[in-house]
């Protein structure tokens, strides 16, 4: 490995060939093939496939599990490891195609699965949530392996056009990158007051916190107010950006109505550009068994699923077809918080229209 | 030539709370406040009075399962055997005995893991693969990554930045990971078309998805000393190598051109202002292995620029919001030319439509 790296360094170039079509038996991904360029000179690594394997949520381990996970890759690969992938999964890196089936036998004796690659639901990840954060306005952990295990035939099997990931916050400081890096992006937040220990907002500032200028003044929506005693929010007006609580952990929690936000579309830039998710339900409970969320993503799938395109990823099909259709075909209400503004453009396809033998004043 | 053992498939990842240690269980969901104590070192303080002190310590993400046993050798002596990574591929430490962090923190440094990557500091670069396992890398990541980090050091294990400040890297624009939405972003780049192989593409790729994939609409069919191909109309082509993606026959390496391009003023958090997209700061910059020094400057210079500059708690997104593209190019030095401006659809939405200037 170090030689061919070293070679790359001199050469300016990587040495992989492209592609490699590699797996496990009953599973359309979960492994990249990968071939050195140069087998002759490097034959230990003339085959090198990665192996994703599915992380436990938030990445909390014990030592006799990552233990038992390097014990078998001592046996069938490199010993080479990313802990952890992007999308969340250990990356196994570097093995040969007889080791995988071996690899895996052991990984599932170990009550390990893989993780997804391909047209497939990817990897869900989540943030830390509830296990070691005040603000989590859901269980992150929880939904995450939910929606793992009740989705395990799309995680496997490549039966879409092109990859879908799920990413899990618990509130919007989105620790996980959700909104950049997921085509559904589930962010916690909350629809009542934001909770004020009022006493310890007045610490905060006697021990020289600056109320007016570091909470007051960069609040997005100035819905606060500080008269040197009394800290007052105007909830009603608060847009949930996380700044003033963020500032004071002590004095200010989210408040107690709490669930998440939906946003869809997430992508790189390929093809046509980068995308954050954007808005598709500004608010719901997110409680098991999590029935009105999965009702919608089976829908959204279902649509995407028979209209997109080959390696059409789920934003480039709504910004192919427009935000207002998709919604129409999920049976979602166009509402305003969808946008960041109306359009600006007069280019209006409408639906609806007059004839001439229409009643005055009715339309269809 | 397999005895017929029972396969177990589609059992999905461990359940978590296997994982959970004691105090997390106990006090899960219930958590009040936390604070940070020193760098790399924070107190989280529950309903109940539980505390939980959590260690972050930087790896290099690409490890060996001897560095793995080390971090396990540290969980079991002073963490029961429990330990985390976090998003940014920190490994944290927790502990419920307050007396047993310096030791941890001296057992760490001991073997060549800084401890840090808290509150306003640089954490962890999140990266790829590059040349140690992807085919279509325009430059290293491992590599890029450690070079920029050894200099950036000092703000890893401090707390003296404005703001948080998150650094990424992706070495080609499929961005695996967090490029498009970081304070600075390091990206690998093409600079000249595909080489079509036509003797064997016919042979290797699909041609209708090959068309189909280029976003500038490059790629027409040919036939080519009488074999069906593809031709590539040089001019449209922007280098993003979607087309090598799809189809073996198309490489585009080329050690005299790939290099480096820095983005900046991206974020994902909603504090204050919206999430962000990265924007191009600097269009190219050579591969210069090992050590990349001039992409380590210039990260180092928006760094810098940045820190002297911002408001408290300013990303670098919402500081060049405030004073101006014009002003950022000119206090960080960068030439600014014809690259930086937007040619691709809706291009115009990214120009200038006031008087709005300052001189
Ligand atoms: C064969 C070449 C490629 C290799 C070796 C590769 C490798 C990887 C790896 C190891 C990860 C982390 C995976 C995980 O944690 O499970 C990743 C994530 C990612 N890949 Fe790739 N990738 C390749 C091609 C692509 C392509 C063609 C695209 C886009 C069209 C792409 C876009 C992404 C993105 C956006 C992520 C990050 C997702 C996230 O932040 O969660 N990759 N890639
Ligand atoms: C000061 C209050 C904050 C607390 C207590 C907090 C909590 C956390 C926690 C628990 C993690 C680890 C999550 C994980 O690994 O799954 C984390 C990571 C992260 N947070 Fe926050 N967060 C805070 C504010 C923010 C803000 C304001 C932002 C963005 C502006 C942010 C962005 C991130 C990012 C990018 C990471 C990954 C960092 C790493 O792993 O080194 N956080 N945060
Ligand atoms: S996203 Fe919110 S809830 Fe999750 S770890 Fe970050 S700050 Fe905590
Ligand atoms: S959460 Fe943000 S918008 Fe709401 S009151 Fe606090 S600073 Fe203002
Ligand atoms: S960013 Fe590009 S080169 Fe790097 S790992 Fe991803 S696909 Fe490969
Ligand atoms: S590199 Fe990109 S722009 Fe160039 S031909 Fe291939 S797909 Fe099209």
């Amino acid at each position: 490995m170090l030689g061919v790296l070293e070679l790359s360094y001199r050469e300016k170039i990587g040495h992989w060939k492209h592609g490699g079509i590699v797996g496990v038996f009953g599973y359309g991904g979960g492994v990249i093939g990968r071939y050195s360029d140069v087998p002759e000179k490097f034959p230990d690594i003339a085959h090198f496939h990665t192996l994703r394997i599915n992380m436990p949520a938030s990445w909390f381990y014990t030592t006799e599990a990552l233990r038992g996970l390097c014990d078998i890759w001592e046996r069938h690969g490199s010993g080479l490891t990313n802990m952890h992938g992007s999308t969340g999964d250990i990356i196994f890196l570097g093995t040969s195609t007889p080791e995988l089936e071996p690899t895996f036998a052991e990984l599932t004796n170990m009550g390990f699965d893989l993780g997804g690659s391909g047209s497939v639901l990817r990897t869900p990840s989540c943030c830390v949530g509830p296990a070691r954060c005040e603000w989590a306005c859901y269980d992150t952990l929880k939904l995450t392996y939910d929606i793992t295990m009740h989705y395990q035939d799309e995680l496997h099997r490549p039966m879409f056009p092109y990859k879908f990931k799920f990413k899990m916050a618990g509130c919007p400081n989105d620790c996980v990158a959700s909104i950049a890096r997921a085509d559904l992006s589930i962010i916690g937040t909350w629809r009542d007051k934001i909770q004020i220990n009022h006493d310890a907002v007045r610490e905060y500032a006697k021990k020289g916190k600056d109320i007016q200028s570091d909470v007051i003044n960069n609040c997005p929506s100035k819905c606060m107010k500080w008269d040197g005693k009394t800290l007052h929010i105007e909830d009603s007006e608060c847009n949930h950006c996380m700044h003033c609580i963020n500032v004071m952990p002590k004095a200010l929690r989210p408040g107690k109505d709490r669930g998440a936000c939906l946003l869809i579309g997430a992508k790189a830039p390929i093809m046509e550009g980068a995308l954050l998710s954007s808005v598709l339900v500004p608010f719901i409970k997110m409680e098991p068994p999590y029935t009105e969320l999965y009702e919608l993503v089976d829908k959204i799938w279902e649509l995407w699923g028979e209209e997109g395109k080959n390696r059409e990823r789920v934003g480039e099909y709504i910004q192919r077809i427009g935000l207002g259709n998709f919604l129409e075909m999920i049976e979602v209400e166009p509402i305003p918080e969808m946008v960041a503004h109306p359009r600006e453009n007069p280019y209006i396809f409408f639906e609806e229209y007059f004839e001439d033998d229409d009643e005055e004043g009715t339309d269809e | 030539m397999s005895q017929a053992a029972p396969r177990k498939t589609d059992i999905g990842p461990p359940q978590y709370e296997k994982f959970l240690p004691p105090i997390v269980k106990k006090n899960y969901g219930k958590w009040l406040y936390h604070e940070i104590l020193k760098p790399g070192v924070m107190v989280h303080v529950a309903e109940s009075g539980d505390k939980l002190f959590t260690v972050r310590a930087g790896s290099p993400r690409l490890i060996s399962i001897m560095t793995i046993r080390k971090f396990c050798d540290f969980a079991d002596k002073y963490c029961s055997g429990f330990l985390r990574f976090t998003s940014r591929n920190n490994v944290e430490f927790l502990l419920t005995d307050q007396t047993k962090i310096d030791p941890l923190i001296a057992d760490l440094k001991a073997v060549g893991f800084p401890v840090g990557g808290l509150g306003n500091s640089i954490s962890n670069i999140v990266h790829t693969q590059g040349w140690v396992h992807c085919h279509s890398s325009a430059t290293d990541a491992s590599g890029i990554v450690k070079s920029v980090m050894d200099d950036l050091i000092e703000y890893f294990t401090g707390m003296k930045l404005p703001g948080k400040l998150r650094i990424a890297l992706a070495c080609c624009l499929n961005m695996c990971g967090a490029v498009h939405c970081s304070d600075i972003a390091i990206l690998g780049v093409h600079r000249r078309p595909p080489k079509v192989q036509h003797d064997n593409l016919k042979k290797l790729c699909e041609i209708p998805t090959l068309i189909s994939s280029c976003p500038t609409g490059a790629i027409r069919t040919a036939m080519v000393d009488g074999k069906e191909s593809v031709e590539i109309e040089e001019d449209l082509c922007m280098y993003c190598a979607n087309c090598y993606t799809v189809c073996p026959a198309t490489a585009l390496n080329d050690p005299l051109n790939d290099g480096i391009s820095i983005w900046v003023g991206g974020k994902v958090s909603n504090a204050r202002h919206e999430p962000m997209f990265s924007k191009l700061a600097i269009p190219y910059i050579p591969n210069n292995p090992p050590r990349w020094p001039e992409v380590v400057s210039a990260v180092r210079n928006l760094v810098e620029i940045w820190a002297k500059d911002a408001r408290k708690y300013e990303r670098m997104g919402e500081w060049i919001n405030r004073i101006g593209w014009p002003r950022f190019f000119k206090k960080a030095g960068i030439e600014f030319t014809k690259y930086h401006i937007d040619d691709f659809k809706f291009a115009g939405t990214t120009y200038k439509k006031s008087v709005h200037l300052k001189y």
